[in-house]
């Protein structure tokens, strides 16, 4: 039995917004692989919180009119990977979520409370960060719009007001077209582990594939919420493909990430990590653009 | 919790339409529990690491540890329970954990079956590889698993109607970048002697 003071169920967008509103000390609990398991822990013990795991119009990939991939914040990592408009599209964000604990808790884990839960170690935010996402906000006010980048505020704290949920995920036409990307997770064991460090790469090449046209680069625990390499975003783009351009990127990283000393890696360790796994991901993502190294 | 808090549950269960009311604080594992007597599903770490608790809800794999019981309304449930015959006879996958001793204390097998039942159910040959992954979010602290490999790959081929190659050839020891591990110091040991 949890340690739980009430909950409240909601079946619909509305009946969340409203149920928010009611209870204002209520948290939201979606999949709850995080939060079931911080109440087992005390960390959220005894509290009220407002279910919306069964709003079932929050699960599934959808294609819009103008080419925006729009995720669900329900959808399942399982469900994400196996997606046919993600595999076509975006097969980087399904193998990134494919990383996420074991197949249990891809079953039930969702990306919007991968995201909401504000830490740099999810496995779908860097990811999120390399293709530009845009993550969608229902309140009472109505809907607005954030790019993921702004919606993390600090560790563990993202921008969501009052009585406001997180609806969904939508990827840009113009953020994913004539992209590829690759996603690295480094980790002591291969499952129920979570990130030392994680580095996302999307390039788009020239027609030819001779040339980096764009490069975005996403971090998770590269610093304490995730992360773009700006700076060495702007030192890869124009460049040529090649070997040493990948080192010259990776390289320039340096001005981007800080990472910090905790239990799990030393900062020195994840420094290192930051450019290898830069250098490694930016090679697979071009390769799978069609660039030769 | 100053006034306890019921639903009404309703779901399917190993075939069977079930209504219980439940405390909503309860999770799944703890409603199939105590609600149904079905021991099969097991509470091991409580907190979704060590897969002992896992049911089949709608075709998927989930801890029941972390899945609230009120959630469950409306769902087909699957636990170990109902992989057995009428008469008690084990179904293909258990009598493999019994012929592959893939048993030893027991604990973490009917999680390890569900699991186990969802892959075979996919109809299709797995690499080692892939079923290592598959079967990853399940702990055996006997540490029993090439076993428990052993038996998910042989009932996968069997139902193809194939024979499992029995063990990893001897030149996968090679493709790892290994040497075969020797036994070291027992290598030349006789054990005839007394």
């Amino acid at each position: 039995m949890y340690d739980i003071k009430a909950i409240y169920e909601a079946f619909s967008v509305e009946e969340a917004i409203r149920l928010l509103q009611e209870h204002p000390e209520a948290q939201i609990l979606a999949g709850g692989s995080d939060v079931l398991v911080q109440i087992r822990e005390g960390r959220r013990a005894g509290k009220e919180f407002v279910s919306i795991f069964r709003i079932d119009a929050l699960r599934g990939v959808t294609m819009e009119e103008d080419g925006t991939i729009r995720i669900g914040s329900l959808t399942s990592f399982a469900h994400i990977t196996a997606d046919p408009i993600i595999q076509n599209h975006i097969p980087v964000l399904g193998e990134a979520v494919d990383q996420v604990g074991s197949p249990q808790i891809r079953a039930i884990g969702t990306i919007g409370g991968n995201t909401c839960n504000g830490v740099t170690s999810a496995d779908s935010a860097s990811t999120l960060h390399a293709l530009d996402a845009v993550v969608e906000l229902t309140g009472p006010e109505g809907v607005r719009y954030l790019p993921i980048e702004k919606f993390y505020l600090s560790a563990g704290k993202v921008d969501l007001k009052p009585a406001e949920l997180q609806t969904a995920i939508l990827i840009p036409k113009e953020a994913y077209e004539n992209y590829n990307g690759f996603y690295i997770k480094y980790g002591m064991r291969n499952a129920m582990e979570i990130a030392t460090t994680g580095c996302s790469v999307n390039v788009r090449l020239n027609d030819d594939k001779t040339v980096i046209e764009d490069i975005r680069i996403g971090y998770g625990v590269a610093g304490p919420v995730p992360l773009r390499a700006r700076h060495a975003e702007a030192v890869g783009r124009g460049l040529t493909v090649s070997p040493e351009s990948i080192r010259a990127i990776s390289e320039a990283v340096s001005e981007d990430v800080r990472p910090r000393d905790s239990w799990r890696a030393s900062k020195a360790f994840r420094e290192h990590l930051c450019h290898v796994m830069c250098e490694r991901a930016a090679e697979a993502a071009i390769r799978r653009a069609g660039g030769e190294l | 919790m100053e006034k306890r808090q019921y639903k009404l549950v309703t779901c399917t269960i190993n075939g069977v339409e079930r209504s219980a009311m439940v405390d909503v604080r309860a999770s799944l594992a703890d409603m199939l529990r105590n609600e149904y007597e079905l021991t099969s599903v097991k509470k091991g770490c409580d907190v979704g690491e060590c897969g002992a608790c896992t049911v089949i809800i709608d075709g998927e794999c989930y801890n029941s540890c972390i899945y609230l019981a009120i959630w469950a309304e409306g769902k087909n449930i699957r636990t170990a329970e109902g992989l057995v015959g009428p008469n008690g006879e084990l179904s293909d996958i258990q009598q493999a954990f019994v012929d592959e001793a893939a048993i030893q204390c027991g604990f973490c097998s009917p999680g390890f079956i569900m699991t186990a039942t969802e892959i075979l159910e996919k109809d299709k040959i797995y690499t080692d590889e892939e079923l290592r992954k598959l079967l990853s979010g399940h702990l055996c602290r006997c540490t029993g698993y090439e076993n428990i490999l052993t038996a998910v790959r042989k009932t996968m081929y069997k139902r193809q109607g194939l024979e499992a190659p029995d063990e990893l050839p001897e030149s996968a020891w090679a493709l790892k970048g290994t040497d075969k591990p020797s036994a070291g110091r027992f290598e030349n040991m006789d054990l005839t002697e007394g």
